[in-house]
């Protein structure tokens, strides 16, 4: 199958809409967020208000029910001029996803309006200390009692865990020692005030400065039952067909990103004299900003491919998300840097953005996924075909 | 409460892409990507923060070209009920006169309690438009509103309308117009919801047949053929010089600030 997709009126409009916005609003935010490194709730209030939060979930929910290239569409708007902000998006969606995934009927009702109105955040929990890549390897471990669950455990690099209401936590279940390392995962909602639930603390980041990333520990934490999303055993499989649809949305905000500062330069280079003349009539700064350019629309074309197969439901998902992340990701690392360059020493300091821009980037070259393990899920697929 | 608002496609003066027609000197509009005339949408606000606060419905009213809908359905994703239309090629190069009588007669079609317009547009910008409308219909004329305060009760409605000394409050039965202003307060952002409501609105497009009532507006009265004014040159403004820009470190501003006032005093701007 060969899905080929043209942007449609409805998403031309949301996309423009939310880059308006974006612009007017987020944008004169931007350096004091990363200045600060606090949660900018203004903006997620902003977010919501607009309905930029409600666009993964069902209209059944309050939500616009929105296809991944639209949210994709947004959230590379909102990081192309602040990459925190764009990942309360990508974050509302990514730890939703399991829900949306394998979450009963009870469960959409009881959560989905509130976080489809905004007035709730969710985070994702899977990452521990010693769980990164290897996620089968986590420790924290839910033991059933009765109608309930007891949770004990932590998890770590948990972006929004802090200022979440609501949290995907990826727990293990499996007694014997003898289950595959696959089937060893369940998948629970956890809500801030559980008992036993705490913050241990919150990062100090090299980027994405105002995106709390939460260090958090459960003693004894009770959850119903009724928490639990999919069946027991099936955490892995939930988590890494949540990641196969969320990692677009990391990689958008890489475009995003690189976008950004990609138009940070070209204004900078066409305004720049030396010698006498524009900087942007010097052939070697012509080159590095035509580079950037191509660049830049070739991980946007492939993410919005990537986005659209997955949206019609493509059997290799995996790969396309990998790939579209991948591609995405050193790309906004590559721009970023070469913004930097073509500033020179104003691209060094926080009087222009492409430092920040250049400190966000890597981000999506680690999260959900370092490259490294989007490789192997690409030439996982490669080599199973064969 | 029914608001009408008349609202008008105009070139993205964001762009900087606007240019005149050689041939005839008139705006390229195709050549640069629609956008509602910001006063307009102060206008827009305006009327729905009215309906928000005493009931009703905002609808829209427009003379525009061929590309006008989409444009329009951005204002109906701000909040609008509904729109009108009317595009025909015989409207072409219409003077301020025969702008007001179409969108008069459209309007005599229509019930309303208040008619909100812009104050004038970026791209014609004679601002005749709303005083000629309101003449046509005999309507009170509230220019330069700051404030709006319609008593649908009574079926009066009080505005105060800026002048040079501060602002003057008018009071005048509705069905009135209203000429809006920036003091009215900043239009919102639509929301994606509204967004995606917009497209199922009614936007009806009418030719100019559908609005012509008895001979006062039919294609001999109105159009470019009958425009009582001919734009017979124009003159691009002279290039901006380069823009100087003063940077200064945190904390050193004084300087900086110094030298700008230097400048602006040079030329005596201050």
């Amino acid at each position: 199958m060969m899905a080929s997709y043209r942007l449609t009126d409805d998403q031309l409009a949301m996309r423009d809409a939310v880059r308006v916005l974006a612009d007017d609003r987020i944008a004169p935010r931007a350096a004091e967020i990363d200045r600060t490194a606090e949660f900018p709730w203004d903006v997620k209030d902003l977010l919501a208000s607009h309905d930029i939060l409600s666009l993964p979930y069902p209209e059944a929910y309050g939500g616009l029910g929105a296809d991944l290239l639209t949210v994709c569409l947004a959230i590379e708007q909102i990081s192309r001029v602040c990459a925190t902000s764009g990942l309360i998006l990508a974050v509302q969606e990514l730890a939703s996803l399991p829900l949306l995934l394998a979450g009963t009927d009870e469960q959409r009702d009881r959560w989905f309006p509130d976080l489809a109105a905004g007035r709730k955040l969710i985070a994702f929990a899977l990452t521990e200390a010693e769980a990164g890549s290897d996620v089968a390897a986590a420790r924290t471990r839910a033991r059933r009692e009765g109608d309930d669950w007891l949770i004990d455990g932590g998890k770590r690099f948990i972006s929004q865990g802090s200022v979440a209401d609501l949290l995907a936590v990826f727990a293990v279940t499996a007694e014997a020692d003898d289950t595959p390392r696959h089937e060893r995962l369940t998948c629970f909602m956890v809500e801030k005030d559980t008992p036993g639930f705490s913050v241990e603390r919150v990062e100090h980041k090299m980027g994405i400065r105002g995106s709390p990333t939460a260090e958090l520990a459960f003693r004894a934490m009770r959850v119903p039952d009724a928490n639990r999303v999919g069946a027991v055993g099936e955490g892995f499989s939930l988590a890494m067909r949540t990641l196969d649809r969320s990692r677009p949305g990391i990689a958008a905000q890489a475009v995003g990103i690189a976008q950004g500062a990609l138009d940070v330069a070209a204004a900078y280079a066409r305004e720049r004299r030396q010698f006498g003349k524009p900087i942007a009539e010097f052939q070697m700064i012509q080159a590095m900003l035509a580079d950037m350019d191509a660049q830049t629309e070739a991980a946007r074309q492939l993410l919005y491919k990537a986005a659209t197969e997955i949206d019609q439901g493509a059997p290799d998902a995996s790969r396309w998300s990998a790939m579209c992340k991948l591609v995405a990701g050193d790309t906004a690392m590559r721009v970023t840097t070469d913004a930097v360059q073509v500033l020179g020493g104003y691209g060094y300091i926080d009087e222009f953005p492409v430092e920040r821009m250049m400190r966000d980037a890597k981000i999506t070259q680690l999260y959900e996924g370092t490259q490294q393990i989007q490789r192997l899920v690409i030439a996982r697929a490669l080599t199973a075909r064969r | 409460m029914r608001i009408v608002v008349l609202v008008k496609p105009v070139p993205d003066t964001a762009s900087g892409g606007e240019r005149l027609r050689p041939a005839d000197w008139r705006l390229d509009r195709p050549a640069v990507q629609a956008v509602v005339n910001a006063n307009d949408e102060y206008a827009l606000e305006a009327a729905l923060k009215l309906t928000e606060a005493h009931g009703g419905d905002v609808v829209l009213l427009s003379m525009a070209g061929p590309g006008a809908p989409d444009t329009m359905r951005k204002a109906l994703a701000m909040g609008a009920a509904s729109g009108t239309l009317i595009s025909d090629d015989r409207l072409e190069g219409s003077d301020t006169l025969s702008t007001a009588r179409v969108l008069a007669n459209a309007l005599r079609a229509q019930e309303f309690d208040l008619v909100l317009a812009g104050a004038d547009t970026s791209d014609g910008g004679a601002g005749v438009v709303p005083a000629g409308i309101a003449t046509l219909l005999g309507l009170p004329y509230l220019s330069y509103a700051a404030k709006i305060e319609p008593d649908p009760v009574a079926g009066r409605v009080r505005v105060h309308r800026i002048s040079p000394t501060g602002y003057e409050v008018l009071e005048a039965p509705m069905p009135a117009l209203v000429v809006a202003t920036q003091a009215l307060g900043e239009p919102r952002y639509p929301s994606l919801k509204g967004i995606m409501a917009a497209r199922s609105k009614t936007l009806a497009t009418l030719a100019l047949d559908d609005v012509a009532s008895g001979a006062v507006v039919d294609g001999q009265s109105v159009g470019g053929a009958v425009a009582t004014s001919e734009v017979v040159g124009a003159v691009p403004p002279p290039p901006r010089a380069a823009t100087r820009v003063v940077r200064a470190p945190a904390g050193e501003g004084a300087a900086a600030a110094r030298e700008i006032v230097d400048f602006l005093a040079e030329r005596r701007i201050i």
